[in-house]
């Protein structure tokens, strides 16, 4: 009996120590700063906001039509012109869909951007105010939301879209009927 | 054109140091409220949310662009006369609990509100057993006591044998003699 309890008192500091490594590890090499979206599973918030190449003309949450990306840019953030020239392959794939949200961005610039890089999008919804990024829980560009068919979000990827990050995660995500044929 | 690039530098600098505030001017934002009561409740939520972009600091204490939206959106909140948990519920809804650095307690934060507690109650225990376990049982205890008593009794019994020696030796037999002989028998008693 005080054996058993003499084994139990000597093996603890082991358990904690085993046990606070496995938590440990298992965190390790991930970004402790990347957030989930709370938006998952819910419709994409209401909008009513002008389109970059044609300002005059009003697009609403109901203009746009899933499945598609979200992408959140702009001229300010030197990790979307990185990301960019991968959007513009993305976009040359049959069935992928690219909406831009432009945020908080200076007019002149994010059409510079556009004449210099290249357009992936099927239409860049601008942000200036930023409150639609908001309204998505954005907290850094770039990002990029998966929708589904009824405009709801699926997935949202913080940073860099890259080939692996498309394969392996956004991929299977916006078109699963082409991944399981 | 070396010394006017030396000028220019001194320059700058002397602007620099006589006004160092100069460019945190513009960094600093103005939320003027009427009401005092709204402006204790502006400033109270601003120091409980975190902002999701520099994760580290508070909305209060922070400058990233993000902040600063976020924060004029709940003053905007706030003038309106939004409660403050509306205007919690508008923020957890897009970033999470993450937000807040007041997080509600449920499970998946039952370890960072009770842990600290747990810690406590089971060091407390072991605490406890090591005390009690260095503490002497009263058997020994008990035993040691009689041992001393009886230490004493015989130490003083030989006290009375010594003495009862002394008295037994002749008087006759020379003085030095008499003292060798009761060392003798000293001697022979004790080693």
């Amino acid at each position: 009996m005080v054996q058993s309890k003499r084994l139990v008192l000597y093996l603890l500091p082991l358990t904690l120590f085993v046990g606070l490594t496995l938590l440990l590890y298992s965190e390790l090499g991930q970004d402790p700063t990347l957030l989930e979206s709370q938006l998952i599973g819910q419709k994409i918030p209401e909008f009513s906001k002008p389109l970059l190449m044609k300002p005059d003309v009003i697009i609403t949450d109901k203009d746009i039509h899933g499945p598609a990306l979200l992408n959140v840019w702009a001229s300010w953030c030197p990790s979307c012109y990185h990301e960019h020239p991968f959007l513009m392959k993305l976009s040359a794939i049959q069935g992928v869909q690219i909406y831009g949200i432009n945020y908080k961005d200076q007019r002149a610039d994010a059409l510079k951007y556009i004449q210099d890089q290249g357009n992936p999008y099927q239409g860049i919804i601008v942000d200036e105010n930023g409150r639609l990024g908001i309204d998505l829980g954005v907290y850094g560009a770039p990002e990029t939301f998966v929708i589904d068919k009824d405009n709801k979000i699926v997935y949202r990827h913080v940073g860099v879209v890259t080939e692996g990050v498309w394969e392996s995660i956004l991929k299977p995500k916006l078109l699963p009927a082409e991944v399981t044929k | 054109m070396k010394t006017s690039l030396l000028s220019a530098l001194l320059l700058g600098l002397m602007i620099g140091l006589f006004f160092p505030q100069h460019h945190a001017v513009a960094g600093i934002e103005v939320y003027p409220f009427e009401d005092s009561t709204k402006e204790k409740r502006f400033l109270k939520l601003i120091e409980e949310m975190r902002c999701p972009k520099c994760q580290n600091a508070n909305l209060a204490g922070s400058n990233a662009g993000l902040a600063s939206d976020l924060k004029q959106i709940i003053y905007e909140k706030v003038q309106k006369g939004e409660s403050n948990e509306e205007i919690t519920a508008y923020l957890k809804q897009r970033y999470g609990d993450f937000i807040s650095y007041n997080p509600p307690v449920k499970p998946s934060t039952w370890l960072i509100w009770y842990g600290p507690f747990a810690l406590l109650l089971l060091g407390g225990w072991g605490v406890f057993h090591y005390v009690k376990s260095r503490q002497p049982n009263n058997k020994i205890a008990n035993r040691l006591d009689n041992a001393s008593e009886e230490s004493i009794a015989s130490s003083m019994a030989q006290q009375q044998l010594l003495e009862q020696w002394e008295n037994e030796i002749p008087d006759v037999l020379d003085p030095s003699l008499a003292s060798d002989l009761k060392n003798q028998k000293i001697e022979d008693k004790f080693l």
